[in-house]
Order: C-alpha cells, then structure tokens, then sequence
C-alpha cells in the first residue's frame, strides 16, 4: 500500500446514545450507594494504589456510568481493598464493599 | 393618617412588603403593570423545597393584602422630587405625594432566544423551565402532549454566568430548578433517561443537597458535568447534544426528545427606567443598585426610596420574603425620623 504519511484518527467522541447501562443497573441493584457519587475525587486523591496504578474509585463509577466495563476492570486490579476510600466520602459510600460486590459481578460473568 | 407609601411591582417583594406595613398601620398603594399580582410566583407550579403550590403561595399574600390599595395594569410615568418627599404619577391618571418609594420591580428571564446555538424558537422539541412551569400547569405544550418522550436534557446556566450574553453572575435559582423539574418529569416520564448537563450544581439553600441526593438515588437523574455547545436537530425532529463530558475529559453527543433550557435571572430593563426618575443608578452586574451590599441591600443613595427582592439581584422566595419585611420595617423607621 502506498503510504502517504498521514492516517485517519478515529473520533473521540463518546456517544452517550449509545451507551450500554446495563451493568450499571446490577451494580445499583445490589450496592444502591453507587448512585450517590458526586465526583468529589476524595477517593482518588487518598488512594494509596493510586498513584502508581491509576485506580480510582470516582473513575470506576464514571467508566460504569459510560459503559466502559473494560477499562473500570483494569482500573481495578489495582486496587488493594485498604479501604482508606471508604473512610473519606463524605457521602459515606461504602465503596470498599462495592468495590467487592463488582469484582463478584466481574466473576461471575467470566464464569 | 399615617403617610403614604408607593410600592411599584406587585411579586412577592412588593406584596410581602405591602403585607407588612398594613400591619404596622399603614395603607400602602401598590402599583402592578401586568393584570395579576404575585409576578414571577405566579407563572410557577410547585416551589422547591417543599413543592408548595406556587398558586397557594399568591393567593394567601393576596387574601392578606386586600386593604391596600391596589393598582393593577398601571405603571408610574413620572416622579417628581419634591421638599418632603415625592409626587408619583400613575399611567391610569392618579396622582399621589409620598414620603417613601419602593422599588420591587423584580426581575426578567433571560430571553432564550439568544443563546441561538441553543435552538429555542428554532428547534422543535427545545423549551424553557418557564415553558415547563406551564405545561405543570395547563397540560397543554405541543412539545410534550401526546408526544414519546423517552429522553430529557436539562441545560443549566443559560444566560447566566456568561460575559457574551451579558450577564457574568449566576441565577441562583436555576440549579435547583432544573434538579426539581428533572424529577417532575421523572415521575410523569419514569422510562424516560433524564440528563443534567452543569457546570457546578450550585445546591446553597436549605434541603437543597437534598433533592440532589433524591435525584441521584430514586429518579436515577445522569449528571454530566460540562456547558452544552452546541444543538442540531436530526430528521426525526429530536434534538442532538453536543458538550464535553468533562469528568471523562471527553466530547460527548447525545439525542433527546426534549430539552429543557434552565433560562436565568436578568435585570427587569423597564425597572431601570422608573429608578431613573428617582437617581437610582444600575450596579455593575446591572441590577438596581444598593447603598451596598453588606448591611444596606435595600437602602439607597435617594431619600426615601427603597429596595426589595430580585431587584438587586437574583433570589429565592424566601429570601426575597425576608428582604421585603426587613424594607417595611426600614420605611417605617424612615418615616418615624421624618415626623
Ligand atoms: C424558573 C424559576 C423557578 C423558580 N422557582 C422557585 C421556587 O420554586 N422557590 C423559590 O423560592 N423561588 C423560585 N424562583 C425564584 C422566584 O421566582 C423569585 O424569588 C421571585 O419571583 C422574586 O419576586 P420579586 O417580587 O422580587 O420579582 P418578580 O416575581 O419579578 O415580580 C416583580 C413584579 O413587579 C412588576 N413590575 C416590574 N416593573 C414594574 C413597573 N415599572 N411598574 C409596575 N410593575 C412593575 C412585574 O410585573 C412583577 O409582577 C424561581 C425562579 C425561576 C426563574
Ligand atoms: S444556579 Fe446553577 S444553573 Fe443557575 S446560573 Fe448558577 S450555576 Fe448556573
């Protein structure tokens, strides 16, 4: 193929009518705190795995929210269930345990 | 005979005002250009934050105001200054010498319009929370009756917080409004996917954080955080969404079936002009301006004339309540060092 020294970038833009919800409404079935998340980035800023893997609990919701289940999971494994999340939202989200109750969901659909 | 007082705009300022100084023994005179009292108020469905029907909220002031006297559909044409106090002339020929003025002229909803990127009066299915206030009420806006309505957006800040548009300060009202209206039609619509696109949610007022938390937990409100740019119409009629979801740090689009602009607290133009009679000048954000903004929010630099409500600026009922029986109490002191 002949190279002309320039390719076609694909578009950022997310399409939120496209946007798969689906689970997102099991993890809201089962830990209804994940709805309360303000974005505040207290979560973010106290994690200790954070800083050196990208784990966010604000951008884990945020990824589910947006249908990307993908990049919440590799988010996760970051994660070090510490828990020092849990003790800074100040909307009192007990996001250690959800963080738990989505690594089931994750489970149980590799199975 | 205790001396009169002119109240022009009969909203909630100049009627709580008018309330309050019959009970100090006065008999104000209240002038009202339009043909109803309550102003805004009573354009309203259900008030946040306890969905009191803004209907109620008219009718009790006015039931308790009836001995003032009352001029509807009358405007001042001019005020003369005099030694003692002031000769108001009214657009219906009555002439009246007062002590004491107050203006409560209220405010203007930005006019949609001219946020043409927005699409209000071009685009079909684009309303304003003033347009929704009033399908609440009469059922009846094409835009929604008998339409299928699975999608909602909410823009805030239309008009507000925008140097272009002419009006740098933030509504107040709008955040809380647009929370509210989601989750009215949340109820009337519950398969319908309901959108926030904010800047901040500018929640300050008491049981404000409330409804967002309700909004969140039981209507399932989406909020996306980032200032609408844009908005087209597809060939179906809906309208396409164009914002950065700025929590992803992405450009986002979206289709809905119904979008709802949170239009904001401007300043009332035609207000500007009577307080021109009586040398009030406008402050830099284009309200009516205080003798300041600290202690004397509803004194000014003329003798005798005072201020109330979103004259100065945008503001709750109840904090337009609070002003407008903190300037009863001001006029009456007022007079009382006059005698
Ligand atoms: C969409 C929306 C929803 C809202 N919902 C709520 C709510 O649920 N709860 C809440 O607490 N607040 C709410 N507010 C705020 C509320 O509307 C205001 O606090 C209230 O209207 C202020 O009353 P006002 O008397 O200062 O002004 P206005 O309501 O504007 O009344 C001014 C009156 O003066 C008259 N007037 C003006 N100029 C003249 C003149 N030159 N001569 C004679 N008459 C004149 C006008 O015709 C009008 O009747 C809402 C605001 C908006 C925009
Ligand atoms: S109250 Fe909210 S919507 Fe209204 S101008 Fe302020 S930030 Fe914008």
């Amino acid at each position: 193929m002949m190279e002309f020294g320039f390719s076609i970038s694909p578009s950022s833009t997310m399409n939120l009518d496209k946007v798969d919800f689906s689970l997102y409404e099991r993890l809201c079935e089962i830990e209804p705190d994940a709805k309360k998340c303000m974005a505040c980035g207290s979560c973010s800023a106290t994690c200790t795995a954070g800083q050196w893997t990208g784990m966010s609990v604000r951008k884990v919701l945020l990824d589910i929210q947006r249908g990307k289940e993908a990049e919440a999971a590799r988010l996760l494994k970051g994660c070090m269930l510490c828990g020092k999340c849990t003790m800074v939202c100040p909307r009192g989200i007990n996001t250690r345990h959800l963080i738990l109750s989505l690594c089931r969901i994750y489970g149980e659909d590799e199975k | 005979m205790k001396d009169n007082i002119v109240i022009v705009g009969g909203g909630i300022a100049g009627m709580e005002a008018a309330r309050q100084l019959l009970l100090l023994g006065y008999k104000p005179i209240l002038v009202e250009k339009s043909d109803h009292l309550g102003g805004h108020v009573a354009d309203w469905h259900c008030l946040f934050p306890d969905m009191t029907p803004a209907q109620q909220v008219v009718k009790d002031l006015t039931e308790q105001i009836k001995d003032a006297n009352i001029f509807l559909e009358t405007e001042v044409s001019f005020i003369n200054k005099m030694k003692m106090g002031y000769n108001v002339m009214f657009s219906n020929g009555v002439n009246v010498i007062c002590k004491a003025i107050l203006l409560a002229t209220g405010f203007d909803l930005f006019d949609a319009s001219k946020k043409e990127e927005y699409g209000y009066g071009i685009y079909d299915q684009v309303m304003t929370n003033k347009d929704l206030e009033h399908w609440f009420n009469t059922g009846d806006d094409k835009r929604i009756t008998g339409k299928d309505i699975k999608k909602i957006g909410f823009v805030h800040c239309v008009g507000s917080r925008d140097v272009k548009a002419g009006n740098q300060q933030c509504s107040k009202v709008c955040c809380i409004t647009a929370i509210k209206q989601a989750m009215e039609m949340k109820e009337r619509f519950p398969d319908a996917e309901v959108y926030c696109f904010y800047m901040d949610l500018r929640l300050f007022g008491k049981k404000y954080e409330d409804f967002y938390i309700k909004a969140q937990m039981e209507s399932g409100v989406h909020f996306i955080r980032g200032r609408v740019s844009e908005v087209s119409e597809n060939l179906q009629g809906q309208v396409i969404v164009k914002t950065e979801d700025t929590l992803s740090g992405k450009p986002a689009k979206i289709t809905l079936d119904l979008l709802v602009l949170m239009a904001g607290i401007v300043c009332n133009r035609e207000a500007v002009q009577t307080a021109s009679m009586v040398q009030v000048p406008i402050d830099s954000d284009g309200f009516l301006k205080s003798r300041d903004n600290i202690l004397n929010i509803i004194e000014t630099d003329s003798k005798g004339v005072f201020l109330a409500g979103t004259a100065t600026g945008a503001k709750t009922i109840p904090e337009t309540a609070a002003e407008a029986r903190a300037v009863a109490l001001a006029i009456h002191n007022y007079l009382v060092s006059q005698q």
